[in-house]
């Protein structure tokens, strides 16, 4: 018989769901309360996954479902920052009138696909789950549908996510046909001797999951969703389907392809120095935040994948260490974007940031520490996750990597400081209003002391990741 | 008589995943195409996972065909939708005129 125990969060997550639902459609002007609903349902969703960290790996239903420490970690943070995502954008909703019952349910529907993305330890499974947050994804992309760049930014995610999709079912096809299994455990034992057939699904996979975490050369849609999507849906983008598709990433490389490590390195260490130098670049020109985080957390992306690209257990670790301060940093820079907001109308291009400190000396300094934090410099948390990085990179002679690394922080370093320039010495504008909600709030003011503490404790985190072990 | 063997069905495969590429970056004139390109695509996968599954005798392929059958079409119900969505604000789903969104 099966533990179902294991899977209890999922089933859970896919009941709670079908029950909101239920009261969306049957309960007039029910948007509030079906939010409340599934903020309290994340709440709950984590309680039950925390509860299965003490497991080691375990797998259910014929190996296809993997329960260990990386899927328990990876789901808590996915669901902890879906949260803060929740709470820190109901505003933003209710002013631009595009609170309705499908978003919560959408974004509801979109974590459990990455759920079962993160613990699935077989082609079917992952396939299902990546389809089902996608899906989810597509609809929230253009969810404002009255206001043309919404939908545009829907249709160009849509055409291409699912041309992405399609690269990677050609890859587990071409898998399936040459190790003839879909499980990754089997995959792994046939794998050991390099045929052909496999490297080129390799290929396929890695590109379809580059574009998922919009690494260049894959990364063309990641500006304009961004910029297009309302602001809460951006956020989303920007932190939840990054952690899944990261997990997919170790999974792939680390599981069934561990043999093929020659093979693979050198295309990531490729993508890694790639989105390196063109997030830092790109960024330089642009005049909406929006856009501009998209080119930073393209960089950001380059800088996780250069972990993965050591090969080591260490560098595993200080990729999840990356992904988790990124996370935390993003959350912390669009709270601030939450809050300039005049007469319901929210403000997201870079000149309205100008002369920010004259009135908002608090969300100034914020702003400061999250950028600060974005550029990688010490004390703050964004310095010590690349830090890591580049130790777990240098420790395998890969100089090369670490040495762009560093010149493309120095040079990611120049627009940071640029929108600080413009924060505290450019000329003082109308006053945006100060009525932020609790939640807004809250989820500003942890994320920022989180980033300006994290160098007192570094030692939380870094046990808790130090368990998580692949190889 | 010629035998039809993996590789006659591989190569079907390839070709019409080829056709759909080609379909999606060439294409400059109307969405729907790029809705039938994708579709192709995942035909190909389609072809490829049964033929792959007859041969290696295994029915995995063949279920993991039934799934990727369902998930098309809830994409593209979807891909229709949103295009319905874009043509009642824009007016058009020509291809070279969907760039508002430009930096």
């Amino acid at each position: 018989m099966i533990n179902l125990d294991l899977i209890f969060p999922e089933i859970y997550l896919s009941l709670s769901i079908m029950f909101l639902l239920m009261i969306g459609v049957f309960k007039k002007n029910s948007e509030n309360l079906v939010y409340n609903l599934s903020v309290i349902t994340l709440v709950i969703l984590l309680a039950l996954i925390v509860n299965l960290f003490s497991i080691n790996e375990t797998f259910i239903f014929n190996e296809s479902y993997k329960i260990d420490k990386l899927s328990s970690f990876m789901k808590s943070l996915t669901i902890i920052s879906a949260i803060f995502v929740m709470i820190s954008s109901s505003t933003y909703l209710k002013k631009l009138k595009i609170l309705k019952i499908e978003y919560p349910i959408l974004i509801l529907s979109s974590i459990l696909g990455m759920i079962v993305m993160i613990s699935s330890n077989d082609l079917i499974v992952f396939y299902l789950g990546l389809e089902l947050q996608s899906l989810a994804l597509y609809v929230l992309a253009s969810f404002n549908r009255d206001n043309i760049l919404s939908s545009e930014s829907g249709l160009k995610y849509f055409v291409l996510s699912a041309l992405s999709s399609g690269l990677l079912l050609y890859g587990c096809s071409l898998i399936y046909g040459f190790s003839s299994s879909t499980n990754f455990t089997h995959i792994a034992s046939s794998s050991s001797n390099v045929e052909y057939g496999i490297i080129f699904g390799l290929v396929f996979i890695i590109v379809g999951l580059a574009f998922k975490i919009s690494a260049v050369p894959f990364h063309m849609w990641a500006p304009d969703v961004y910029h297009g999507s309302p602001t809460s849906v951006t956020l989303f983008f920007a932190a939840l389907p990054k952690v899944a598709a990261l997990t997919v990433f170790i999974r792939f490389l680390y599981i069934p392809f561990l043999n093929l490590i020659d093979q693979w390195q050198t295309i990531i260490i490729f993508i890694s120095i790639a989105s390196m130098i063109f997030g830092a670049v790109a960024a330089i020109g642009q005049s909406n935040l929006k856009r501009l985080i998209a080119y930073s957390s393209i960089g950001h992306m380059g800088y996780a994948l250069a972990g993965l690209a050591s090969g080591t257990n260490q560098g595993i670790q200080s990729s999840i260490t990356y992904i988790t301060i990124y996370i935390i940093m993003t959350l912390a820079f669009f709270s601030c974007l939450f809050m300039l907001r005049k007469k319901n109308i929210f403000y997201e291009k870079i000149q309205d940031l100008s002369g920010l400190s004259t009135n908002h000396p608090i969300l100034s300094i914020a702003l400061l520490i999250v950028l600060f934090s974005l550029a990688g410099i010490p004390p703050l948390a964004g310095f010590f996750a690349k830090f890591y990085i580049f130790i777990a990179v240098i420790e395998q002679s890969m100089y090369f990597l670490a040495i762009v690394g560093l010149l493309s922080t120095v040079v990611a370093a120049f627009y940071y400081l640029r929108l600080i320039k413009i924060i505290y010495f450019d000329k003082a504008q109308e006053k945006f209003e100060t009525d932020h909600n609790l939640g807004l709030k809250i989820t500003l003011a942890i994320s920022i002391s989180i980033l300006a503490l994290y160098f007192l404790y570094p030692g939380i985190l870094n046990e808790i990741v130090s368990k998580i072990t692949i190889i | 008589m010629l035998e039809i063997g993996l590789g006659h069905y591989l190569t079907l495969g390839a070709i019409i995943f080829t056709i759909g590429l080609i379909g999606i970056f060439l294409n400059r004139k109307n969405v729907i195409v790029l809705l039938m390109s994708i579709e192709l695509i995942l035909l190909a996968v389609n072809i490829n996972l049964v033929s792959f599954s007859i041969f290696i005798n295994d029915l995995g392929g063949q279920i993991f065909t039934l799934f990727i059958l369902t998930v098309a079409a809830a994409e593209a119900a979807i891909g229709l939708a949103i295009i319905v969505v874009y043509f009642r604000n824009s007016g058009t789903i020509r291809v070279e005129e969907i760039e508002k969104l430009k930096g």
